[in-house]
């Protein structure tokens, strides 16, 4: 199945990336909760920074312009970047 | 894929309350074919005040509006009411998940096939043994073998996996391993539950609820089963030794919540009584405004008093356990669980005078027939 | 009490330089070091504790 390549497939900062369309985001006062129809996984965002960058992910180049945009300095870029692959992993997220 | 268990961090914050409710259940009547000898709900008759087919479509409208991911639909046997189907394509069309729980007695060969051609529709059946022998005894002469026959028309229908879902009794703790082989025969998912003094259950658990030991047994056959569901139901059973999976806490008003058929909210399904009730979803601002900003879920939502068991090093794990549990037997909810693993429960519970555990409600139960 | 039990893609933390930093009050919280097991988690959902 393509969706499980693809999270083989190591994440890609370069890339541009999506909420997965099976995944409903619910935004809560200390981030977001994402239930994935799929693979019924429910994942815990624990930062409203993180979760605004997840939203919006598809309207960036790349993640990396996301993290720009949302100006991610460099002490804190290295574990959201650790973050959305795990995110990417879990099939939060894929590959536009 | 096996559970996690939520770190203590995320425990606080699920604790103090969320947007929506992650796991809802609702119970769309009362009424039911069965005369289960626990029923959390005393189920049997339905209530002529019922939510209406518009209304329940109105209030899955409201879900959908809460971006609630999916609703727990039960009762009563949800297929009495005949536009539980046309609920179902309602909600999943709305981009709510359905998981609802049944006794399988309803599922005709049709059925089997309109649930099966359904999306984000999950099936749970419901039996209490591995044998008729054990579960007839509880649910009813017949039940067992009506269950299966449920199952077998899911099976023909090609739904799929769907789950089997068993209360623990002290009669069906040794059939673990059986009931294990039913859902691995279907590759269907076990789930098992707690008996809780709730609704009928009052009634029968004392005699039913399994004993320290086999409690024991069940906390160990679980660890070495992290695949195998339990509804959070045993997290005072965490208090054995590394926890097992899920969140370890109750969720009653913080996490989940019961909407009864006639739209009544409570904080969970196991507590269908007054001292419990949020609220209603056909008062102004509907569901959303009970789950809100009702004062009872307010109330739970503060930080709760560990009362006699906050000099137990072990209240981290267990929590003090279930509020349904100590409630329905008369105990104190600042103290320890019944079934405390450490026996502290069922010191307390003999202290408790017959008096003082609440009546045990009629319900919606059906009288007796002789014969 | 016990560790959560191990995470499906944790990897071993090295601490940063920055966790020593004194942060000075009044600074943007979204600027402290944030460790990423403290961004994101799995919950198990499957049955939670008050559903059939």
């Amino acid at each position: 199945m393509s969706t499980s390549a693809e999270a083989a497939t190591a994440f890609d900062a370069a890339r541009r990336y999506r909420l997965h369309p099976q995944l409903a985001l619910r935004t809560e006062r200390f981030g977001a909760l994402a239930y994935h129809y799929g693979n019924r996984r429910l994942t815990f965002l624990k930062s409203p920074q993180l979760t605004a960058i997840v939203e919006s992910l598809s309207e960036h180049a790349s993640v990396n312009a996301a993290l720009d945009a949302h100006e991610v300095g460099a002490e804190t870029r290295p574990a959201l970047i650790r973050a959305l692959a795990r995110l990417h992993a879990s099939e939060v997220i894929d590959v536009c | 894929m096996s559970a996690d268990t939520a770190s203590p961090e995320l425990r606080d914050r699920f604790k103090h309350g969320l947007e929506a409710p992650i796991c809802l259940t609702w119970e769309v009547t009362y009424g039911c074919n069965l005369a289960c000898a626990h029923c959390l709900s005393s189920s049997g008759k339905r209530d002529p005040r019922e939510l209406s087919t518009d209304e329940c479509k109105s209030l899955i409208d409201q879900l959908a509006d809460m971006r609630v991911f999916y609703v727990n639909i039960g009762g009563g046997e949800p297929m009495v009411r005949r536009d539980f189907l046309e609920l179902v394509d309602h909600a999943v069309a709305r981009k709510v998940g359905v998981k609802f729980s049944t006794n399988g007695a309803l599922i005709t060969p049709e059925a089997a096939r309109r649930i099966a051609s359904t999306d984000y529709l999950d099936v749970q059946i419901s039996i209490d043994g591995a044998t008729p022998e054990t579960n007839d005894p509880v649910r009813g002469r017949g039940s067992y073998a009506m269950a299966r026959r449920g199952m077998d028309r899911l099976a023909e229908a090609g739904f799929g996996p769907f789950k089997i879902s068993v209360v623990m009794t002290r009669h069906n703790i040794p059939e673990l391993d059986a009931l294990e082989a039913i859902a691995q025969e279907y590759g269907a998912q076990l789930r098992i539950t707690r008996l809780r003094p709730s609704g009928r259950g009052a009634s029968v658990w004392d005699e039913l609820h399994p004993t320290a030991v086999q409690q024991r047994e069940l906390y160990e056959w679980l660890i070495a089963r992290p695949d195998v569901l339990t509804g959070d139901s045993f997290f005072h059973l965490s208090a054995l030794g590394e926890p097992l999976p899920g969140l370890n806490l109750c969720g009653a008003g913080r996490v989940v919540c019961l909407v009864d058929p006639i739209g009544d909210v409570y904080a969970c399904p196991f507590v269908l009584h007054d001292e419990f009730l949020a609220g209603n979803v056909r008062g102004p601002g509907g569901f959303a405004e009970v789950w809100r900003n009702s004062t009872l879920f307010a109330e739970l939502r503060e930080p709760q008093s560990a009362g006699a068991c906050a000099s137990c090093g072990l209240y981290d794990k267990c929590q003090g356990g279930c509020m349904a549990a100590k409630f329905f037997t008369g105990m104190p909810l600042d103290g320890p669980d019944p079934e405390c693993v450490l026996g502290h429960g069922e010191r307390e519970l003999v202290k408790v005078a017959a008096g003082d555990r609440p009546p045990v409600p009629a319900g919606h139960s059906k009288r007796l027939r002789v014969g | 009490m016990s560790e959560p039990q191990a995470q499906l893609y944790a990897e071993p933390e090295t601490e940063t330089e920055t966790e020593n930093e004194v942060t000075p009050a009044g600074a943007d919280p979204i600027s402290e070091v944030i460790e990423d097991d403290l961004l994101v988690e799995e919950v198990s959902i499957d049955g939670m504790c008050g559903v059939y």
